[in-house]
């Protein structure tokens, strides 16, 4: 009786070990934080700092986090600011959220404006990094009023690859022509939207206000 | 097409046309009437059948169940009572020997007192010797008239001189022979109550023995019914196995409840080992899954434990080890289970390290600073208290064992009787729905003869008349031939 109880509790325990070894899918999160330093958006700017934080405070060990700029041109990565992938230790990651945090606070406090604003250079460069990051959940979070304003000479009418990243546009401040005329608002949000979906991302969302990011961000 | 029914044989008389119809089916289910009861009939049997069948090989099942189970009683009924007996016969072997051992010392210090006792007894019985033969003489002398002589006079109150000198002598012997008497029954008290201890040692010891043999009579009655398989015996097996397994069923949840803990004070800190972004399916981390497998080493610990000390016997392998090999056995158990406790102690203190590292980002996260908590004595008692459970709790899930024990055994029984009445439930069920198969088609027979009543009806007054006329032809035949 207990010989077969015993052999019944190993077989179950076999089976359970082989189903569950079976899943090796990434449950790891990528969070790239693109931050307009563009004219008057400057000046939001210390706001992400409430971002920045609230994502060092959910994300877990074995995660990865990237803070860029956006600038005249961004696709580069001179513009990332701070990258981290946590250690899957607890302990480390902590210390390295802490590291992460002077980073970015140096950053913040000497924010340079930029003359313009290539959001799309940005999402190309987020991509790229949140794609090598190999994490099962990547999202891109825009840090802007979403007015892409590019020089002559920089070409960005390139197709993007957004394929399975979320792209959440945050703080998204309405223009003074914005208030004269809300379409505009709303018409550049949509074309966005547009072409965020267009280039395969998972989902496209707009949060103003920034209490509600847990929304976004709590795992499932 | 008029939109009229296609039945209808006359669309401008439905009427007409539904009782042509009736009568045509009735007709028809008149002509059908033998083989229709047939086929309901053979419907009827054809479920009902198999259903009493299979009514009846469950309660034949039910019945080498309730046998086999009472079997599997019995004979761990007779185990169990067979070891109790023999561990109430090595008490009571024991008590016989701790106690009676010393029987005769205990005798032979009683046989001594007692005849110190009787000595002493004799020597208060010793009397001073009777008064001297010449205090006849004296009364004669008494006697003597003295006839007013003087002389005469002055003897006798000489001689009465004499005697009151004597007699207050002799008083006094008395006296002294009194006293020492005394003084020896004096001496007696400390005898008889040396006596008195030891005779109410003895009782008492004797009375713990018998009652320790009025338990081993109860067992030996109990170990008696259930040799001669008895119902009141089975019956009290059945409820013991119901109880057990309730009481270990209740236990084994309150150490569920302990595992839990268990697994919550070191899921964190195992991820500090095992790292904490690795997944084995969606929901389950494989630090988690480590704390787990270390609260199961440490419950097999204990369970080897319980098993080398032989207060489990769940595993026959380990019983019938030797004594060495059980010993060395019992102290590797021992050993890594103090070794689990201590690495559990140390996660605790480690999880509690973690959550206060955890806090102390995102207090300096926060956008609104919050006060620093005062890190005294009392904020050190959660951390005391989580590495004390820590150290403990593995030791207490060692104690499952014994209740996981109770459990096994008594599911074979429990599950046994739940079985069998599963079985004979089944078997009522489908007794139940044999039958009302088979009613249902006599029902439907009938219910398909008040259906076609009126051609029945048409059928038995023919019948009558046709009766009626061959009644008539054959009485005048047997008047014709009368004539």
């Amino acid at each position: 009786m207990t010989k077969r109880l015993f052999l019944l509790c190993l077989a179950l325990l076999g089976a359970g070990f082989s189903a569950g070894c079976g899943d090796s899918r990434s449950h790891a999160q990528a969070v790239y934080v693109l931050i307009d330093t563009s004219g008057t958006y400057a000046q939001e700017a210390a706001k992400a700092q409430v971002i920045i934080n609230y994502l060092l405070g959910t994300l877990q060990p074995g995660d990865s986090l990237a803070v860029a700029r956006v600038e005249s041109r961004s696709f580069t990565e001179k513009d990332i600011v701070a990258k981290a992938t946590f250690d899957a230790r607890p302990s480390q990651a902590n210390a390295q959220k802490r590291a992460f945090r002077e980073a970015t606070d140096r950053f913040l406090k000497n924010v340079k404006q930029s003359r313009y604003t290539d959001i799309t250079g940005g999402l190309l460069q987020g991509a790229e990094f949140l794609n090598e990051t190999g994490a099962g959940t990547k999202t891109i979070v825009v840090f802007s009023d979403m007015q892409e304003e590019l020089d002559k000479i920089t070409i960005r009418q390139v197709p993007m690859n957004l394929k399975r990243i979320r792209v959440v546009a945050v703080n998204v401040v309405k223009l003074s022509t914005d208030n004269i005329d809300p379409r505009r608002y709303f018409g550049r949000l949509e074309a966005w939207q547009k072409r965020v979906v267009a280039a395969g991302a998972s989902e496209w969302r707009v949060i103003n206000d920034l209490e509600r990011l847990d929304a976004i961000f709590s795992r499932t | 097409m008029n939109g009229s029914p296609f039945w209808m044989l006359w669309p401008e008389s439905p009427a007409l046309s539904i009782f042509v119809l009736a009568i045509v089916g009735l007709v028809f289910l008149y002509a059908a009437r033998k083989p229709m009861h047939e086929l309901l009939r053979a419907v009827g049997a054809l479920l009902g059948g198999p259903l009493r069948l299979g009514a009846r090989w469950m309660v034949t099942t039910a019945q080498q169940m309730k046998e086999r189970n009472r079997a599997v009683l019995l004979a761990h009924g007779r185990h169990e009572a067979g070891q109790r007996i023999e561990r109430e016969f090595e008490r009571l072997g024991a008590v016989v020997r701790r106690d009676l051992q010393g029987y005769p010392t205990l005798q032979r210090k009683l046989l001594d007192e007692i005849t110190r006792i009787e000595e002493d007894y004799k020597k208060c019985g010793e009397v001073p010797p009777p008064p001297p033969d010449w205090v006849e003489a004296v009364t004669a002398m008494a006697n003597v008239k003295t006839g007013g002589s003087e002389m005469v006079q002055k003897i006798l109150e000489e001689i009465k001189s004499s005697i009151a000198k004597i007699h207050d002598k002799a008083i006094g012997e008395y006296r002294r022979s009194y006293e020492t008497r005394h003084k020896i029954l004096e001496g007696f008290m400390p005898f008889w109550r040396s006596v008195d201890r030891n005779i109410a040692e003895v009782n008492k010891k004797l009375g713990d023995l018998q009652e320790s043999a009025k338990g081993v009579d109860g067992l030996m009655s109990k170990y008696e019914a259930i040799n001669a398989k008895t119902d009141k015996a089975e019956h009290a097996l059945t409820v013991s196995a119901f109880t057990q397994f309730a009481i270990a069923l209740l236990v084994m949840a309150v150490a569920a409840g302990g595992a839990f803990i268990n697994f919550k004070l070191i899921a964190l800190p195992m991820s500090e080992m095992v790292g904490a972004g690795d997944y084995l399916t969606a929901s389950l981390r494989t630090s988690e899954v480590a704390a787990l497998v270390i609260i199961f080493v440490e419950a097999s610990m204990g369970l080897f434990l319980m098993e080398a000390l032989r207060i489990t016997h769940l595993f026959p392998r380990i019983a019938t080890l030797n004594d060495t090999l059980r010993r060395r056995m019992m102290w590797i158990a021992l050993v890594l289970l103090v070794t689990l406790a201590g690495v559990e102690a140390a996660l605790a203190l480690m999880r509690d390290m973690l959550i206060a590292d955890k806090q102390a980002l995102i207090q300096s996260l926060a956008t609104v600073q919050q006060a620093a908590q005062a890190d005294g004595w009392v904020s050190r008692i959660p951390t005391a208290g989580q590495m004390l459970l820590g150290f403990i709790l593995p030791f207490a899930l060692a104690f499952i064992a014994i209740p996981l024990e109770s459990l096994i055994h008594s599911s074979r029984t429990v599950g046994g009787v739940l079985l069998a009445a599963l079985v004979s439930t089944l078997a009522i069920v489908l007794r139940v729905l044999g039958n009302v198969a088979r009613r249902m088609s006599r029902v439907l027979i009938t219910l398909y003869d008040v259906v076609i009543v009126l051609p029945l009806l048409v059928e038995r007054l023919t019948k009558a008349g046709m009766a009626m006329r061959h009644s008539a032809v054959d009485a005048d035949d047997s008047a014709h031939q009368a004539r």
